[in-house]
Parts: structure tokens; sequence; C-alpha cells
């Protein structure tokens, strides 16, 4: 009799650190945000906010703020989809022809990591400046227009998320390319196909996984991160992390800030529901 | 001339070499396999055998020499044009396609007609029919092998190349698997190029072996030539098992040669002797020495050894292994099948070794008498 009975209870306790892990960092600020998210939109930090369901919230924001909540998807999008090409070529790189240098070559990929996140993207404010060496290059080659920028421009922005957002990509990436045997590919070489068709019928579905994983590690922090905006892009041009951030900070709406979070949210899972099926890797996360 | 449609198809190997950067892997290797047959490469780890097979399917480019089939040379063209296809020694089956698509690979790059009756043929032939849907890491080791023997086989290749296939499989599956696979050669009549380094598999299976050591063919034959009359240490050693007694050769008696052994003249049949100087290794399998008491008549005429003594007795149901102390100090083995006619000898005992000329071998001394030994 005591052996069932022990048993009974050391499965709850050994999920005990997790769950108590999940209801500090994620249930509790998730509840405290949806609930925001439908307080009276009146109240203010002085007077306090009143719990009255107010669902309205949402239409109100979704009303004023979509086109800030569209820019910021289609940056993230065009971040992700740069990130992967940019990506796949290296992670493809340092495993299969890194050799002895592969590990350094990773080091490299993360080093940048050991920077402040703020530090890097305004390091990129002085490259892409007016006067930086980078806009003049381009000018003189007549790629941009002498009264052109590149700075306070959607351009900069997508650049610093790319940038900032890319080892998200290549680890992911560098894992399942890694483990690819490469056997696959002599057989396949083996089997009258050549290294374009044997990359696309054994190497890419091979790394899907990581395609996968990279793309949703790379997509949703652009999505809601407003640092590159901020540094980087025009007024004109917000993204909704930034329409969030000041809601919070500056304007102190909760009530709207809670609902747009909320929303961005659910826009967010919705996406990557329909992004795993359409890429049938639903047993490989 | 007379047989130009099979010789327009077999597979010739010239002064093939394969260096890397620290060693040679193969030493100018010259080859030729005839359409139709079954080869087997044999040899321990590190011979060469799986570079030379690499060459013939294109994954690896000879350093030099040429390699052709038929009349056409495909040194240097692209494993995906050349008429060859690999069993891979891991099976190297792709994960993410069923069992369907892994044998359809071939025929779909090659836009080949009539895919799906091709590969429902194959799958029949490998009795996988009914696995057809399920993907690689669902089926068993003996299953995963047909499969990837069926992946190779549907795209009837001037040369299939098997590198170890059975290497990963329990001997009992082993076993089967090499009479399937002789079978469906045979059924499908095409060239096998098959490595191993297990000699057993390697006679039962091929129709000539080529017995390779160190980057170069030590010999090449059929199984029996091969094992009957070895010409070097090596293949005497790795074919079976072999007595080898040094001896100095005496000269020519009419179709044999006289040799000292110990004191004792032993003959070799000319036929058999391959030691160029004076010195040579006198070899007799271990199943060819006959053993007697002391002063019984031995059924072998011939060489006559007496005094020796038993100090090893195994026992091993179908037959008896002996190992016989000679005067000179040397141990040799004797086998005797268990006929149930005469009684086991125990050690310690006096014992006649005795075996017929025509089956001794005579082999170069400076060749290592313990060349192709395997510590296993």
């Amino acid at each position: 009799m005591a052996r069932p009975g022990r048993n009974r209870y050391t499965g709850y306790l050994l999920l005990a650190p997790g769950a108590l892990w999940l209801a500090a960092f994620f249930v509790i600020p998730f509840y405290s945000l949806v609930s925001a998210s439908l307080f009276d939109p009146n109240g203010s930090v002085l007077t306090g906010y009143k719990m009255t369901f107010h669902v309205a919230n949402f239409a109100t924001v979704i009303r004023v703020y979509h086109s800030e909540l569209f820019r910021s998807l289609w940056y993230a999008g065009l971040a992700t989809l740069i990130c992967l090409v940019i990506g796949y070529v290296l992670a493809y790189a340092i495993a299969f022809k890194g050799g002895r240098w592969r590990n350094l070559l990773l080091v490299l990929v993360i080093a940048p990591f050991f920077t402040s996140f703020l530090l890097r993207t305004l390091s990129w404010k002085l490259i892409l400046s007016d006067h930086g060496f980078v806009v003049s290059t381009l000018q003189n080659l007549h790629l941009i227009g002498s009264n052109q920028h590149l700075l306070n421009t959607w351009f900069a922005v997508v650049a610093g998320i790319v940038y900032n957002f890319l080892p998200f990509m290549v680890l992911p990436l560098y894992a399942s390319l890694e483990k690819i045997d490469g056997r696959l590919v002599e057989a396949a070489n083996d089997l009258y196909a050549s290294p374009f068709t044997a990359f696309f019928k054994v190497t890419w579905p091979l790394s899907l996984p990581g395609v996968v994983a990279g793309t949703l590690l790379t997509f949703i922090p652009s999505a809601g991160d407003y640092i590159n905006q901020t540094l980087l892009g025009s007024p004109g041009g917000r993204m909704v992390g930034n329409v969030i951030q000041s809601l919070f900070t500056t304007t102190q709406d909760y009530a709207g800030a809670g609902a747009l979070s909320v929303i961005l949210m659910v826009v967010i899972i919705g996406l990557v529901l329909v992004y795993i099926r359409k890429a049938g890797t639903e047993e490989l996360i | 001339m007379s047989q130009a449609s099979d010789g327009s198809r077999s597979l010739h190997l010239s002064q093939v070499t394969k260096e890397f950067a620290a060693f040679t892997a193969v030493k100018s290797i010259d080859l030729e396999v005839p359409h139709g047959s079954f080869f087997a490469l044999l040899g321990p780890s590190g011979c060469g055998k799986t570079t030379t097979l690499r060459m013939v399917a294109g994954l690896e480019t000879p350093t030099s020499g040429s390699i052709r089939i038929g009349d056409t040379d495909i040194t240097y063209a692209k494993p995906y044009q050349r008429p060859v296809n690999t069993v891979f020694q891991s099976y190297a089956l792709f994960p993410h396609l069923d069992i369907y698509e892994n044998v359809a690979f071939g025929l779909r790059r090659r836009r080949s007609p009539e895919v799906d009756r091709q590969v429902k043929e194959m799958l029949e032939l490998v009795e996988l029919t009914s696995q057809a849907r399920k993907k690689p890491p669902q089926l068993s080791g003996g299953q995963q092998q047909r499969v990837a023997l069926a992946r190779a086989l549907i795209n009837r290749p001037d040369v299939l190349l098997l590198d170890e296939p059975l290497g990963a499989l329990d001997l009992k599956l082993r076993r089967a698997m090499q009479l399937e696979l002789k079978r469906i050669q045979t059924e499908v009549g095409l060239t096998f190029i098959h490595v191993t380094h297990d000699q057993e598999e390697a006679m039962t299976m091929a129709d000539t072996i080529a017995v390779m050591n160190a980057g170069e063919i030590e010999q090449m034959g059929a199984p029996n030539d091969l094992y009957e009359n070895p010409k070097t240490t090596f293949v005497a050693n790795f074919l079976g098992q072999s007595n080898l007694i040094a001896g100095k050769v005496l000269g020519p008696d009419g179709d044999f040669v006289k040799v000292d052994m110990h004191g004792v003249t032993v003959s070799i049949p000319v036929s058999r002797a391959h030691a160029a100087g004076a010195d040579g290794w006198i070899g007799i399998r271990p199943e060819k020495v006959l053993i007697a008491a002391v002063g019984e008549e031995i059924d072998a005429p011939g060489n006559h050894l007496d005094g020796g003594i038993v100090t090893d007795v195994s026992f091993v149901g179908v037959s008896t292994q002996y190992l016989v102390r000679m005067p000179w100090g040397q141990e040799l083995q004797v086998f005797e099948q268990n006929t149930g006619r005469r009684r086991l000898f125990a050690k310690g005992e006096t014992v006649d070794l005795s075996w017929r000329p025509e089956y001794a071998f005579l082999l170069d001394a400076s060749q290592d008498v313990t060349a192709g030994i395997e510590d296993d």
C-alpha cells in the first residue's frame, strides 16, 4: 500500500517547481495583462482602474492602431524572410563546410550578444547615418540619390531587426542541419539527384524543424520589438511595440495597452498555428 | 567478341590509384568484372575496398587511372550521371520519405514512366508490399536492408554496389539475407559488386573474389581456387585457416617440388608452389591433415609425420579440432569430422599426421607468416 501512495504524491512533487515557475512568470502576468485589457478606459494611475469588463477596449485599439499592427507584422515578416535566407546559408556553411572551425564560427555567431542590445542598435544609427560611409558609398555608386537617407526609414528598421535576431535563426537551423547524415546526400546523388535536386528533396525537408523553430524565434520577438523602430525608424512609421510601450509608460492608458498586447498575442498565435499546419511539422515541434 | 552484349557492359578498372593527404588507400589496381557476375571485394578494414567501391560509385575521384563500363569512361562522371547504384553500409534510407517513396526516388529523378507499377513489383520482389507506407525507422534492420536493396535495384543499374550491406544484421538474419541476395542477383542478372570483410560471406555469395590488402589486390579468383590454392600468406590466413610450416626447397621432381620440412621430405605440386627462393612456407589446411594413432595406417599416401603430441582437443560437434605439437616445436591445427567411425584422441597422446601432397601449397618465405590473421 505504501508504494502506490508514494507514487501518487511524487508525481505532483516533481511537477511543483515547474508549476510554480509557470505560475509566477506566466499565469500571474498573463492574468494581470488580460484583466488590464478589460479595465474601464476612463481610469488613470492617479484615480485607479476599475474592472468593468470593458470589451470595447479591443475595438477601440484596433480602430486606432491597426496600421501600426499591420506594419509590425509586415516588418517582422520581411525581416524573418531575410534572416531565413542569410541564416540558412550561414548555418549550412558552418554545418557542412565548417570542419574544425565549426565551434569557433558558432561562437562568432553569438558573439554580438556579449554587447548590450541597445548599444548594438545604436551603433547601427552611426553606420546608417547620413554622414556614414554606407550612405556616402551608396550615393557615390548612385544606388541612392544624393538627398536620400537610410536612417529613419523602414529599411533601417528592418535591417536592425535582421541584425539583432539573426542568431535566433542561425542556431536552430544549425542544430537541425548538423544532424543530417551526409550519407543521405550521397545516397540521393547516387540515385540520380543532382546536388540541386538533392538539396530540395533531402536536405531542405530534413532541415524543416530548424526552419520552423528559427522563423518563430525570429518572427515573434520582431513583431513586438520597439527598440529598432525607436532608434532607427521615423516617428511616422511606428510599430505596435512602440504604441504599447508609450501607452503603458507615457499615456498610462493601461486598458488600451493591455488590449493591444492581447490582440498582438492572439494574432501571433493564430499566424503561428496556420504556419505550423502549413509547414506540416506539427509532430516536429 | 562472341559475347558483345555482355562485354559491352562489364566494368573495368585500370591502374586506379587513390591517394589521400596522408596515405595511399588504393594502389594501382586492375580489375575486370564481367557483366552479370557476383563479384566480391574481400579484405580487412582499411584495405581500400570501400574506397574502390566509392570510386566506382563516383563518390570519390581516383587520383589516377581509369574506370570504364563497356566502352564508356566514367572515371570523372558525376555519381548521378553513371549507371551505378549503391546499397550503403548504413542503408542511408531517407527518413522523411515512406518506403514507397524511398524505392521510387531514383525513378522519379529520371522521370521514368510507370513508376507505380515498377515500385510495386520491386516491393513484391523484396517482400515489403505491406510496409509500403511506413517510414524507415519503423522497420526492422533486415527490412531496412531490403528497402536499401530495392531502392538501388529498381533502377536496373549496369553495376550494383553493396557496401557491407549485411554488417549490421545478426548472424541468423545475415545467413538468410545472403541467400536472398544471391537469389535476387540470379533473378535480375545484374552485376553485383559486394564489399565485405567476412570471408565466409564472400565465399558463399560471390562467383569471383578479389582479396584486397593494404590497397592492393593480393589474389583474385573463384572462391574454391582462392581457398585451395592461395598464392600469399595473407590469402592463406585470411580465407579460412592454414598451417604454415617453414621448409627448404630441394628441387623439382616431375610434376612435384620436393621440400625439406624439418627433416621430412614432402612433395608439393608445381602448380601450387609459389615460392621464388630456396626457402618457403609449406601450407596445409587443418581439415586436410589426417590424424592417427602411432603405427595406424592413414589413408593419405605421401607426406607422413610422426612424433606429434596432442596438446589441445576442442570438441565442436560436427568436428573435433586438435592442436598437435610437432618434434620441431610448432603446433599444427587438425580438424577431423566426427563421422563416429574413429575414436577421439586425448590430450598428451602421441599421434601421426599425414596429408595428401596434392592438398599442400608452397608460399614464398619472404612473406609475413602471420599476415591476414585476424585478432578477433
